[in-house]
């Protein structure tokens, strides 16, 4: 049964793990890049790349000893092709590289999309098509189907990612990054009444629209300073908050019930949010559907979702050569490997 | 030949819409050709991407325009190749370098959102584009005001057909600003 290492390096986080048959997670190590970068509100490139040079071998070398495994012992190694920084996937992938042709092993390029939806395999055995995944994080915001066979995005952001707004609202609030744990947090706190924004692309359609409501934000809180009043942070980060949230959790239940799934996943960074979780559930409850979603730990980016996302193909042998190279725009499209349980 | 803003060709109009903004995108479009580098900036949320996608379509792209902040660089193909670059998570210039973006910045249509941080890097023909809420009291909340600042030889050859393009552009048709006489 397969024993498969997972490397992710292609934005903030350098992971690595040891997962065996999905859902055995041996170890899961992220080194998160978010206090190095804090100060810049974001990824540097450079910065980026360099860190995780300085920290690939600690990370996979801790994953391999957490797990109790050598090299050896693997089935295969995973590794997230795209999409993400060129600079950074990189990085990932020439460790894995050297790693294969070390000890002997097989390689798995990885869309770092279809990982984010095989992270609710690795908890949920009955997470299988036909479902809707929704798939939300600082760069990817997106309406999923996925049937036996394939991958069809429904809708997706014509703008800016939902994970985007919450940093950009944040960093105009001054309240650091990553923003979204920091709004959640502050709008859990908020009294009634929070500031009234405007839902986006309301109109039947599964693609989203979060610039009009990152816009409103700022002129909100520009016109309040212009009176001379101070918008209360709290009440600000609850109504950005209620606002995208309403808009991912309508979009979701009308994709679910439209394309007659019963099932439906979350992923990405922002599956974190309490409040999308809160309501997701509340309607799942009232609607029938099953809901299942990535404990909070394996919602960002991280190795275990990368090594689950490989584990069909690596049964089936369907391995890639060492030519596999970074694809910086990689997009969610084909074929759906992981049909079996 | 100093190509500071005070010196430079400067055209100003007011938007009203997003499409508005787009269309004055798409007369940017109008004068631009293989090498040119466009700098935009302006507060958070002004527009500077919704601009981009008037320009993009303007000059044949076929894909959709979306924020490039979290990618950084997006190759947005064409003929010539256009790539839309964000440098909001950028706090300094060297970075912009590790962007690798030299071959880039002589052959293709390069469009950079906040990309007022490298200006020093850029040589004296640059057009900077500055979306602004116009934070008037009766005006209304889509209302922008887009300048367009245009420095070196290369731009103030093209300075009357852009003004021209502009002018067409619709909206509440284009307000010159101090300088846009001054040459
Ligand atoms: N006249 C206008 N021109 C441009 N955008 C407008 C206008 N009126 C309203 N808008 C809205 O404002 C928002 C501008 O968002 P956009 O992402 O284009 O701004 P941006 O300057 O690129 O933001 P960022 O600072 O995050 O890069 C869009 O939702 C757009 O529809
Ligand atoms: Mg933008």
């Amino acid at each position: 049964m397969p024993l498969i290492l997972g490397i992710e390096t292609s934005c903030d986080e350098t992971a690595a793990a040891v997962v065996e048959d999905v859902h055995e997670v041996r170890s899961s190590i992220v080194a998160s890049q978010h206090d190095t970068h804090a100060p810049f509100g974001g990824v540097v490139p450079e910065l980026a790349a360099r860190d995780h040079v300085e920290r690939i071998d600690t990370v996979i070398g801790d994953a391999l000893a957490a797990a109790g495994t050598k090299p050896r012992d693997l089935d295969a190694i995973a590794v997230t092709v795209g999409p993400g920084l060129a600079g950074a996937l990189l990085v990932g992938i020439s460790a894995a590289k050297g790693m294969a042709v070390a000890a002997g092993l097989p390689l798995v390029a990885v869309n770092h999309l279809e990982a984010h939806i095989a992270s609710n395999s690795i908890e949920h055995a009955d997470f299988v098509p036909p479902a809707v995944v929704l798939l939300v994080s600082g760069g990817h915001t997106l309406l999923v189907h996925l049937t036996g066979e394939r991958f069809t995005v429904l809708g997706e952001t014509v703008d800016d990612a939902v994970g985007e707004a919450y940093d950009k609202v944040a960093r105009f609030l001054g309240l650091g990054y990553p923003g979204g744990p920091v709004i959640d947090a502050l709008a859990r706190d908020a009294g009634p009444g929070p500031l009234d924004l405007p839902r986006a692309m309301m109109d039947g359609s599964y693609d989203f629209s979060f610039s009009g409501l990152k816009t409103a934000v700022v002129q909100a809180v520009k016109k309040a300073d212009a009176r001379g009043d101070r918008l209360d942070d709290a009440e600000v980060a609850a109504g950005f908050q209620e606002a995208a949230v309403d808009v991912l959790v309508a979009k979701t239940v009308a994709a679910v019930r439209d394309v007659g799934v019963d099932r439906c996943g979350v992923a990405g960074g922002v599956a974190a949010n309490s409040r999308l979780r809160e309501r997701l559930e509340s309607e799942a409850d009232s609607y029938g559907f099953a809901l299942r979603m990535p404990s909070p730990g394996l919602c960002a980016d991280n190795a275990a979702m990368v090594a689950a996302a490989a584990d069909a193909r690596v049964r089936d042998s369907e391995f890639d050569g060492l030519h596999v190279a970074a694809q910086p725009s990689l997009r969610l499209d084909g074929v759906w490997t992981r049909t079996r349980t | 030949m100093s190509s500071n803003s005070d010196s430079s060709d400067r055209i100003r109009a007011l938007s009203n819409s997003p499409s508005n903004t787009r269309a004055l995108g798409r007369a940017l479009a109008s004068v631009l050709g293989p090498g040119d580098v466009v700098l935009l900036d302006g507060d958070l949320g002004t527009g500077k991407t919704t601009f981009v996608s008037g320009v993009a379509a303007g000059v044949g792209v076929e894909q959709p325009v979306t924020s490039p902040t979290f990618t950084i660089v997006r190759d947005l193909g064409g003929s010539p190749r256009v790539l839309h670059v964000d440098l909001y998570r950028l706090d300094h210039m060297s970075e912009f370098e590790d962007l690798g973006l030299d071959e880039a910045l002589g052959r293709d249509i390069v469009l950079v959102e906040w990309g007022e941080v490298v200006r020093p890097l850029l040589g004296e023909s640059v057009c900077e584009v500055l979306v602004s809420y116009t934070e008037t009291e009766e005006a209304s909340s889509d209302q922008r005001s887009v300048e367009f600042r245009l420095s070196g030889p290369a731009w103030s050859a093209r300075k009357d057909r852009l003004r021209r393009a502009v002018a067409t552009a619709g909206g509440s048709g284009p307000v010159m600003g101090a300088g846009a006489e001054a040459d």
